[in-house]
């Protein structure tokens, strides 16, 4: 690991010089919110923010994408043969994300690089792609990334990450990747004696994060316990169905596969897809084994805080940055959700059944 | 990086109309490219998806067999917009195959064992599969008594008639075909539904036989207590679940009942592991 400083002055110059040989994002501000978005010749990230509305997922995930590509024209000598579709896989980077949705790409990660399959889009995205991060000193009050296996210092899942001190950014370099980055950039100030300036900051940051989750009880307590809670009506009981929660969500990586055809050419895309909907589990027949809004409630949290809990062993499936928490239109809180389903016990159900 | 996305291209060799509503149809495709049937390496129980270009994909358990070489068969029932498609196809029309996806009947666990089939509907095709397998020259000392209790409808519903004639005259696996009902003053088999007709028919349970069971919930509702009452321990059922599946090798995360996916960890399942999880399938 090395420390580097970065002038200021020499922040915009450095990203002008990587841009020759990087596709830059960052956030840029739109409207009111910040969004994701690759920066135009000569635009900085926006890094004047908490977070932004939307992750970015979506620039390993995106919410639409072509994988397939075919012609319908039988005068063609391949049509009906299905053509992985041309995907730019040049170098990337993006600047300025939270350390949080750096470990949610970690998280989300084990779904799309798996030792029997791997999704080669996502993964050839992911690997031309360069984390830069930008730690955290104002926690909303809807953040807990600390108690969710987190935190706004959190270097997983970064190449690089940056704490603003002012006139200057301090920057840690984690891999060659961000090596490479820092070279390309210009950056190469080293400052071995600012080492603590790194352990001071985060302790105040996390000093100043408000609000805690409890998580300790939900690998020991039974699956079909927890399934058959008495709590999932109450929870479910405002949901809209809406998906917000999910198309938010750092984590969250449902997706659907369609066919577009236009003339005689068509693509098949992934497409974002959400457990809320209800026909997300329909069966052909009409049979629906999530037919139900609790159903299909429980199913999200019982997915982020016990399936992938007991199935990975690398904690919930969340990393606490209130993203849902603040957008959810009838105010449904995971935080609230994982108390209730953490400190369930089994009797409790004997109890209210009576 | 292999691209588990991309089917591989075949055509439609050949078309045969199953059931008398001719909503059932078996079709037999052969690959295109050299070296793809290779490839395309299955085990009896496995699944494979069915790719149309422009219209979509659905997953779809193999009919065919390993042992037969060649060609792949698929029996579909019409019902969506992909199957209806698939139906107004003709032999010689290119589309896409992508697979062999999903586990498979435990055939490790069950060689030496006497085997229990029970099957009822179009779900009568993955066990076509393990039924032509078993009996195959090769592989029929493998295994021990073999009994199938193979209900539809009607007796215009039954899949594989010819078949079911074969392996009738054999004397070397026992077939207990059952209707719902019929009209047929001709009709020389059993009428009723698969569950009593299993309680009637099929051999108990026991250390050295194990029970696969393939059909629509209903079916598999009911057959479950008669296998019980049969003396079948839950570890010796043996069931192949469906669920809507796209991606089909655990990515998608439409298929999860619990933290088990039916299209990577399933579709066959032990009842002592669907006891397990949430009954959301």
């Amino acid at each position: 690991m090395t420390l580097l400083t970065i002038d200021k002055q020499n922040w915009t110059q450095g990203l002008a010089a990587a841009a020759d040989h990087y596709r830059l994002f960052g956030p840029v501000k739109e409207k009111d919110q910040h969004r994701f978005k690759a920066l135009e010749k000569g635009q900085l990230p926006d890094l004047d923010l908490v977070n932004t509305r939307l992750s970015p997922k979506d620039l390993v995930f995106p919410q639409s994408e072509i994988m397939l590509t075919y012609s319908l024209d039988e005068s063609r000598e391949d049509h009906h043969i299905m053509k992985e579709a041309h995907t730019d896989h040049a170098p990337r980077a993006v600047v300025g994300m939270r350390p949080c949705d750096a470990r949610a790409i970690q998280l989300v990660k084990l779904n799309f690089d798996t030792p029997d399959v791997k999704d080669p889009y996502w993964l050839k995205a992911y690997e031309a792609t360069t984390f830069i991060g930008m730690a955290c000193d104002t926690p909303l009050s809807t953040c807990f990334c600390t108690s969710a296996g987190c935190g706004p210092y959190n270097a997983e899942g970064l190449d690089i990450l940056m704490m603003d001190r002012g006139g200057t950014y301090l920057a840690k370099i984690f891999t060659e990747k961000g090596k490479a980055f820092a070279d390309t950039a210009g950056w190469n100030q080293a400052t071995p004696e600012a080492a603590e300036a790194f352990v001071a900051a985060k302790e105040a940051a996390e000093a100043k994060m408000v609000s805690t989750i409890s998580t300790d009880n939900l690998a020991d307590t039974d699956l079909l316990d927890l399934h058959g809670a008495p709590f999932w009506d109450d929870i479910a009981f405002a949901c809209l169905n809406c998906g917000t929660c999910t198309f938010t969500c750092p984590t969250c990586w449902c997706f659907d596969i369609q066919d577009e055809v236009q003339g005689k050419s068509g693509v098949r895309m992934k497409n974002w897809d959400s457990c809320m909907f209800p026909i997300f589990t329909v069966h052909t027949t009409g049979h629906n084994p999530r037919d139900t809004k609790t159903q299909r409630v429980r199913q999200r949290f019982m997915h982020k805080l016990k399936y992938f809990v007991d199935k990975y062993q690398t904690g919930i499936m969340c990393v606490g940055c209130g993203r849902c928490v603040r957008q959810c239109p009838v105010n449904i809180d995971i935080r609230r959700v994982c108390e209730l389903m953490n400190s369930f016990k089994p009797a409790d159900a004997c109890v209210a059944q009576g | 990086m292999q691209n588990p996305y991309l089917p591989y291209p075949v055509r439609i060799d050949d078309i045969t109309v199953e059931a008398e509503d001719k909503s059932l149809k078996t079709f037999k495709f052969v690959f295109l490219n050299e070296g793809d049937e290779d490839q395309f390496a299955y085990r009896a129980g496995q699944f494979a998806e069915l790719s149309i270009p422009g219209k979509g994909e659905i997953p779809i358990g193999i009919a065919s067999s390993p042992v037969e070489k060649g060609f792949v068969k698929f029996t579909v029932n019409r019902a969506g917009v992909v199957t209806t498609h698939l139906h107004n196809m003709r032999a010689g029309d290119r589309m896409g195959l992508r697979g062999p996806l999903g586990n498979c009947y435990p055939w490790d666990l069950l060689e030496g064992k006497n085997i229990l089939i029970v099957g009822g509907g179009f779900a009568f095709t993955t066990l076509r599969s393990s039924i032509v397998y078993m009996l195959d020259p090769a592989n029929r000392s493998r295994f021990g008594n073999i009994d199938v209790v193979y209900g539809a409808r009607s007796p215009g519903m039954l899949l594989y008639k010819d078949e079911l004639v074969e392996w009738e005259k054999r004397d070397d696996i026992n077939m207990h075909i059952t209707v719902d009902g019929t009209d047929d003053p001709d009709w020389k088999y059993n009428i009723g539904f698969v569950p009593p007709i299993t309680e009637q028919k099929a051999p108990s349970g026991g250390a050295d036989t194990y029970a696969i069971v393939c059909g629509p919930p209903i079916m598999i509702k009911f057959t479950q207590p008669v296998l019980e009452k049969l003396g079948y321990d839950h570890d010796h059922i043996i069931m192949s679940l469906e669920n809507r599946m796209k991606c089909g090798f655990g990515m998608c995360g439409r298929c999860g009942i619990g933290k088990e996916l039916v299209c990577k960890d399933g579709p066959v399942f032990t009842l002592n592991q669907i006891n397990r999880t949430p009954r959301e399938y």
